[in-house]
């Protein structure tokens, strides 16, 4: 029996998370409801710190703990994205919580251990280290849903995702049980070499990649696994459907290229109808179902079902050039979301939720400034150029058309097309329409900083894709 | 001998009534959180004899795995559960239609 020493520098900002998790946990349980500040500076601090030891030991890499755990580019960059843009989130959510009376240590608690999940999944090598990620995140997420315990949508909405959540949780572990009786591994490495080997039985290989696409289609809320998406981003505290619809959404891509790619990459002639599928379905319903909305929550969930269906067509292209345009698209995504998010936390004040389209009526005349970030954000999302969404949209469709699934493109362009008319409605609706109350609209500096940071970073990644573009090619190549 | 085969096809007999059971189920959501336990003890089931009939371990450690984060899986969900019937004053998962659109 020999036993070998990891090579612990690897993990070191997973390490210092969990170091500092704890601490703030016990902050949170000595001080109580006086904790809640420190709870926040301590986090703040903690994502500073993990984004920094990341970016010192950025590109250097190799695996450890037994090969169940990769430090790689892909990693690297996803994760310094997942940690600056949990920075920005908790700045948004503060004023948020505070006026809810929601602001308690619990919720930095269960950010900063969700975070580490998600860090976990995109560095798993191994089903097990996989799936011990995802749930530590999706746990997390569960309880961050149902913490406004008195409100009545709140609580139903974490029942929903609890209940869709775990399901996915046991059709992706059923499919990791079929993929480890067809190959007699675990390891994604093992996995992907006994599949080029040659000689396993075809069809207990695709019955297993059935239940894996399943568990991903339902973590990343594809139609027709989108069920329980709507629904907890419309009744979760706005500050947690921020936190939701952010971060895990490039977990949950990593987790796909990860069990796809890096371990079923050989056949992926098994997986790429099913994503076709997936992703045609998904654009289609996300943009049409998303025009009926009133409430922008809402909406904007719509919306992230047709972003998912766009970002999978990156990744059945099974091409380098595709998982790179799929990878621009999630971190470019997650940005949008965060502003359009942001925004709504922005507008709201207490006892007042600005979740519903009419909301914003007039807003250019009540804040300019918010009413142009705002503009930037929505024509981004509708893929206008020169923003940075109108590169995503037009790298993975190029990913496409090399893979001559000209259908697919086709639809894609239609629905893209389709999609631009919800998001130019709230554009008119803010530019157009007399406002209901006059009153200008005032804002912490901190989030007037943090908007117009994060609005024009989508303005300069549309103007200068190339760097971002580059660093998403560099990993994949 | 028991095979391999017998193992699986009660694993997959007891997968698909879990599934059948959560999509059927217009009743109670304690029994939602049964069939979810149900469901990972399928896959636990399908592990251990993959991993026996393989001789490779790490199909067993795996499952302890499972087996805890199952526990705290419960946990939760019947936290949500207690607060759920906090507010609605019913386990009823027809009545569970605020959010809808």
């Amino acid at each position: 029996m020999n036993f070998e020493v990891p090579n612990m520098i690897f993990a070191l900002p997973e390490m210092f998370m969990l170091g500092m998790a704890c601490v703030i946990l016990l902050t949170v349980a000595y001080l109580g409801e006086k904790g809640a500040n420190i709870a926040y500076g301590l986090s703040q601090f903690t994502l500073i710190m993990t984004a920094f030891l990341i970016y010192r030991s950025f590109g250097e890499g190799g695996l450890t703990f037994d090969g169940t755990y990769i430090k790689d580019t892909f990693s690297d960059v996803l994760k310094l994205a997942i940690t600056v843009i949990n920075i920005a989130v908790l700045l948004y959510s503060t004023s948020y919580l505070k006026s809810r009376g929601l602001f308690k240590g619990e919720y930095y608690v269960l950010a900063i251990f969700s975070t580490l999940g998600m860090m976990i999944m995109v560095s798993a090598n191994h089903f097990l280290t996989l799936y011990l990620g995802l749930e530590l995140m999706s746990l997390c997420l569960y309880a961050m849903v149902a913490m406004h315990r008195d409100s009545k949508v709140a609580t139903e909405a974490a029942m929903k995702y609890f209940i869709l959540g775990a399901i996915a949780s046991g059709m992706l572990l059923y499919g990791m049980s079929i993929i480890y009786g067809a190959t007699g591994s675990l390891d994604l490495a093992t996995i992907a070499s006994a599949i080029q080997t040659g000689g396993l039985n075809d069809t207990v290989l695709s019955f297993g990649i059935v239940f894996l696409v399943i568990g991903i289609g339902f973590k990343l809320g594809a139609v027709p696994f989108h069920m329980w998406l709507p629904d907890v981003y419309h009744g979760a505290p706005t500050a947690v459907t921020l936190f939701l619809a952010t971060a895990p959404k490039i977990a949950a891509f990593a987790m796909a290229i990860r069990i796809l790619v890096d371990g079923l990459g050989d056949v992926h002639q098994h997986w790429q109808g099913m994503l076709i599928m997936l992703s045609v379905l998904s654009m289609i319903i996300g943009n049409v179902v998303a025009i009926a909305q009133t409430n922008l929550k809402r909406m904007l969930a719509y919306s992230t079902i047709s972003h998912v269906g766009f970002m999978l067509l990156g990744v059945l292209s099974g091409s380098q050039e595709g998982y790179a345009a799929a990878m621009f698209y999630a971190l470019v995504y997650s940005l949008m979301s965060l502003g359009a998010f942001g925004m709504i936390i922005l507008m709201s004040r207490q006892g007042f939720e600005a979740d519903n389209i009419d909301d914003y009526k007039g807003l250019s005349e009540r804040n300019p400034w918010f009413a142009l970030m705002m503009l930037i954000l929505m024509f981004s999302m509708a893929g206008i150029p020169p923003l940075a969404g109108f590169y995503a949209k037009l790298t993975v469709i190029k990913a496409i058309v090399d893979i001559n699934l000209m259908s697919v493109a086709i639809v894609a362009v239609l629905m893209s097309v389709i999609g631009a008319f919800y998001y130019l409605r709230i554009i008119k609706v803010m530019y157009f329409d007399k406002a209901e109350q006059n009153e200008p609209l005032e804002a912490p500096t901190d989030m007037c900083i943090m908007i117009s940071i994060n609005a024009l970073t989508v303005l300069a990644l549309g103007l200068f894709p190339g760097a971002l573009l580059a660093i998403c090619a560099s990993v994949f190549f | 001998m028991i095979a391999l085969s017998d193992f699986l096809i009660l694993g997959a007999l007891l997968f698909s009534l879990s599934v059948a059971g959560i999509f059927i189920n217009r009743k109670n959501i304690i029994i939602l959180l049964m069939c979810i336990e149900l469901m990972l003890l399928a896959v636990n089931l399908n592990f251990i004899a993959f991993s026996h009939y393989s001789g490779d371990i790490a199909g067993q450690i795996f499952v302890f795995f499972i087996l805890t984060v199952a526990a705290a899986e419960a946990a939760i969900g019947l936290a949500i559960l207690v607060v759920l019937f906090r507010n609605m004053h019913t386990i009823n998962v027809a009545d569970l239609d605020t959010l809808k659109g």
